[in-house]
């Protein structure tokens, strides 16, 4: 057992893990976080997605032990006050879902996309996710979810700047 | 104003986007504290004699709790094939004496903890003796899958005999092609899974994800040979199924099986690799067709032959070339058609229903059919449907197959999905680049389809679904529903239907579905029913119940129930001209439940059509396609919500793409799976499709009051033969005539340079 000591959703967290416990399954079982899904065993899919201080991870692919002095968000971690996250807002109002298994590791992943390409083009969106996998959209609806997503975050910063 | 027909955000989705669905993997229920877990012992071989089974090691490993094989099972029946199929090819719960494909469970490991698994199932020893794998669409009989069955024909739907010698005579143009629809995974982003426990009653709680509760609740009790009334199915999230999830699988029935023989809550939780082995795949067809008609483009005969590979036993494989054969003529007017299907079993994962069930695999073919005959004849593809598509019509229209066609009109829809795509100017850009000799040349593919959703259950039978709608004393609502949505949105959809009638807005109105003890009877989602059927129940549902509260609110009132106003937006009844003689819904519901159950019967399926116009560019000198756009019509009568009928068009587009271009599950010759991962299975991501154009149509039928089809298949029926018919197209030029699915860069390049050759030596 490693002793780990880590912050998930902004909250600090000291736990004893298995060495070769995986970051999905240590959220999942041991935190209750099931938002995150196990999609495949090949690091394929994506549904596993979260933030590992503020960058996309898959957590299939990281031992807890690795998240270890790191902070982890969760789409459980994602919405404020009960208002959903502009990433969370725009697949809700693009239909970017469906059965939602996808949905928290591909609204995770658009967090960390969005983070590093504030204003993706439609071909650069569709290449930030082409490690996560959906069988029900098409893809089409988050795509456009992505895009108004990035549209709602440059307003927000605007409007923020307007009022400082 | 209405909502209907308006975009309704899905009530839905907060939970999705924030805590995430419930699916069987997340459950916590305090009924399952202490579950063991279930784990498979799939075989890895084609085919092979079983010799025996040494579990002695897996039983003294940590965590191992028991290990089962067939012997313990025996008292389970085995599952007869679907269909009018050969009644020796049945199915056991686990492999008996033979195993028949790689995946196919030989025995079951229960361990304490989920990660001792998959160790114990390495230390299982079985020894299988091979035999030779039996393989492909005309599988001799010199070795026998089932050597019961004396062949590995399992069965036919028509009579070969009955073919007519004479059906292309006076046929000035006459083609002939085989065309492979190849074998795909449906793969669900969410696998398979289950969850069990008996109650001291002897009653069995399942929670499985599935597509229909009831439907499974009957298979689960069937082959566990219980009564119906021993069994409860409950529903969790569901994480896609597109066909796959309807019914009960055995491995279902082994962890009930599991729970009862321990007498403890079992799990399943089923891997990517058992899910691409393990889960029913879809269509694998061969189509062997014969078009004729005359030279300015008269499609006069066609024939259709069809052969069905269903796997190692026949379950949907049984049936679905019954549907593929209904629709043999789609929506053409073809003076001579006929068709005929084969089922044959091969040694690899069983076939069952994936998004279109035997209807996509009808359209590939007749739309393969369309352009092949356009090619030969040399005309415009547009034109030759143009030419051949049914007039318009709205009286139903019998099929010389059987089927009855609604209302329908396909013209039409052909000329909006060409208008949107600029079809002419696309001809035009495309003339312009053969002749310049681009190395990206253009390519330009039409389908236009006809669909069958919202069957009955058989004969005589007309389709049917019930609803429960209850106004409570807060002025919430609650629906029961006999459908079962995994993704659609019946909440949203189901909620807008009530709202529409009673005045409540939809955040206040909840959905229920899944569970058998409180909703016994439904048919599930899935052939493109539920709005149809389920949404019609929650439409009539909603107006008895505000007739029974009329009812109630005159006896109260003193007045004429036909004197009564209801006042939607104040959800009350008041005499009318008085508006201070008012009766509320919530009132009347605190005086006594005011709920009402109705079952919907429509007149028979519905038949949705549309025309898909797929745009690639190929690259003549390394055959690599990109499907640049994908402009379509389909016309599902009226639309509820657009957002949800975009989104389930979206996805079906999308699948159908897929199977054009990239998917397929590969066995090598020996029987062995190459596509069993996510990194081996070509599974379609977001850069390998364009954005969708949708053209909007919207033809009522007159089978259900709300005036719709189903939508939820149409994408996929559409889009596939779209696609491949674009990509021949890009290189139709360069001697080009078919290419099978899927149209891969090496498969278009090897197409490139036989056509080359061959049109070299002709010249030589
Ligand atoms: S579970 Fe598929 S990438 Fe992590
Ligand atoms: S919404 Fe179902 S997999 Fe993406």
């Amino acid at each position: 057992m490693t002793q780990i000591e880590l912050t998930v959703n902004g909250e600090k967290r000291s736990d004893e893990v298995e060495p070769r416990l995986l970051l999905v399954h240590y959220l999942r079982e041991l935190l209750g976080l099931r938002a995150a899904n196990v999609g495949c065993d090949t690091t394929s899919c994506g549904a596993c997605t979260v933030l590992l201080d503020g960058k996309s991870v898959k957590s299939c692919t990281v031992l807890a032990v690795q998240a270890s002095g790191h902070e982890v968000t969760t789409a459980e971690g994602l919405a404020v006050g009960g208002e959903l996250h502009p990433v969370q807002a725009a697949f809700r109002q693009q239909h970017g879902l469906q059965c939602g298994f996808c949905t928290p590791g591909m609204v995770m992943a658009t967090v960390g996309l969005l983070a590093e390409n504030p204003h993706p083009t439609e071909a650069e969106v569709r290449e930030g996710l082409e490690g996560n996998l959906c069988r029900c959209t098409g893809y089409h609806n988050i795509v456009r979810a992505v895009l108004a997503a990035a549209q709602a975050q440059a307003g927000q910063v605007t409007g923020e700047q307007v009022t400082a | 104003m209405s909502i209907l027909g308006t975009r309704v955000l899905r009530t839905e989705d907060p939970r999705f986007l924030t805590t995430g669905g419930v699916y069987v993997e997340d459950l916590v229920d305090e009924r399952l504290d202490g579950a063991c877990h279930v784990f498979f012992v799939r075989s890895p071989v084609a085919h092979a004699r079983i010799s025996g089974i040494d579990a002695s090691a897996a039983l003294a490993a940590p965590g191992v709790v028991a290990v089962f094989t067939a012997a313990d099972v025996a008292d389970l029946p085995t599952i007869p094939p679907s269909g009018p199929m050969n009644k020796h090819m049945q199915q056991p719960m686990l492999a008996t004496d033979k195993v028949r494909y790689v995946g196919e469970p030989v025995a079951v490991v229960v361990v304490e903890q989920p990660y001792q698994g998959e160790d114990a199932l390495e230390l299982v020893a079985v020894d299988y003796e091979p035999l030779p794998a039996v393989l492909g669409f005309d599988p001799s009989d010199d070795t026998l899958l089932f050597e019961d069955a004396g062949t590995n024909v399992a069965g036919w739907w028509g009579n070969p005999a009955e073919l007519k010698a004479d059906l292309f005579d006076g046929c000035e143009v006459v083609v002939s092609q085989v065309i492979i629809n190849q074998r795909v995974a449906p793969a669900p982003m969410e696998s398979r899974g289950a969850a069990a426990v008996w109650g001291a009653d002897g009653r069995l709680t399942a929670w499985i994800p599935n597509q229909g509760a009831q439907g499974t609740k009957g298979g689960l009790a069937r082959m566990l040979n219980l009564e119906p009334s021993q069994v409860r199915v409950i529903t969790p999230d569901v994480g896609g199924a597109f066909g796959a999830k309807f019914g009960a699988d055995r491995e279902h029935v082994i962890v009930a099986w599991v729970a009862r023989e321990l007498g403890r809550p079992a799990r399943w939780s089923e891997t990517r690799y058992e899910n691409l082995i393990g889960m029913t795949h879809g269509r694998a067809q061969q189509h062997t067709i014969t078009i004729g008609g005359s030279r300015d483009g008269d499609v006069l005969a066609y024939r259709l032959e069809v052969v069905q590979d269903a796997g190692a036993y026949v379950r949907a494989g049984g049936f679905l070339p019954m549907l593929t054969r209904l629709m043999t003529s789609g929506p053409y007017d073809i003076p001579r058609a006929e068709s005929v299907a084969k089922v044959v079993v091969t040694s690899t994962t069983p076939i069952g229903a994936y998004r279109g069930a035997g209807r996509p695999e009808a359209s590939a073919a007749l739309e393969r059919a369309i352009d092949l005959f356009a090619a030969e004849a040399g005309l415009d593809p547009a034109d030759v449907r143009r030419k051949n598509l049914l007039p318009a019509f709205t009286e139903p229209h019998r099929t010389a197959f059987g089927a009855l066609y609604d209302t329908g009109d396909y013209v039409t829809g052909l000329e909006r999905a060409l208008a949107a795509a600029g079809y002419v100017e696309l001809r035009a850009e495309q003339a312009a680049r053969r002749a310049r000799g681009d190395v990206r040349q253009l390519g330009i593919g039409l389908a236009s389809y006809v669909e069958i959703t919202g069957m009955g259950e058989g004969e005589g039978s007309g389709p049917n679904e019930n609803a429960t709608v209850e106004v409570r004393p807060d002025g919430t609502a609650t629906i029961l529903t006999g459908t079962s949505p995994h993704g659609q949105g019946h909440q949203t959809a189901w909620a807008m239907l009530a709202s529409e009638e009673l005045g409540i807005p939809v955040e206040k109105i909840t959905l229920k579905w899944g569970d058998t003890d409180l909703i016994p009877k439904g048919g599930g989602t899935g052939g493109s029913r539920s709005l149809q059927l389920g949404g019609a129940a929650v439409r009539q549902a909603s107006q008895e119940l505000i007739e029974e509260a009329r009812q109630r609110a005159a006896a109260q009132l003193e007045a004429s129930p036909a004197d009564l106003v209801y006042d939607k937006t104040k959800t009350s009844f008041n005499v009318a001209g008085d508006p201070d003689a008012a009766v509320p819904l919530t009132q009347l519901a605190e005086q006594e439940r005011l709920l009402i159950r109705a079952v919907f019967t429509g007149p028979g399926a519905t038949f949705p059509f549309g025309t898909h116009v797929a745009v690639v560019e190929v690259d003549a000198e390394t055959g690599k396609p990109t499907l640049l756009r994908m402009i379509t019509v389909d016309d599902a009568g009226v639309v509820l919500n657009p957002l949800l009928a975009e989104g389930q068009r979206h996805g079906g587009i999308g699948q159908g793409a897929a199977q054009a271009m990239v998917e397929e599950v590969v066995y090598d010759t020996d029987g062995n799976p190459l596509t069993t991962s996510f990194a081996d299975y070509p599974f379609v991501s977001a850069t390998e499709l364009p954005s969708f154009e949708l053209v909007d149509s919207q033809t009522p039928t007159t089978y259900n009051p709300l005036g719709v089809k189903g939508i939820g298949e149409a994408g996929s029926i559409g889009s596939t033969p779209a696609v491949q018919n674009a990509i021949v197209d890009a290189v139709a030029h360069l001697g080009v005539r078919h290419i099978d699915m899927p149209t891969t860069s090496r498969r278009i390049w090897q197409a490139i340079r036989a056509a080359g050759q061959h049109s070299e030596s002709e010249h030589a």
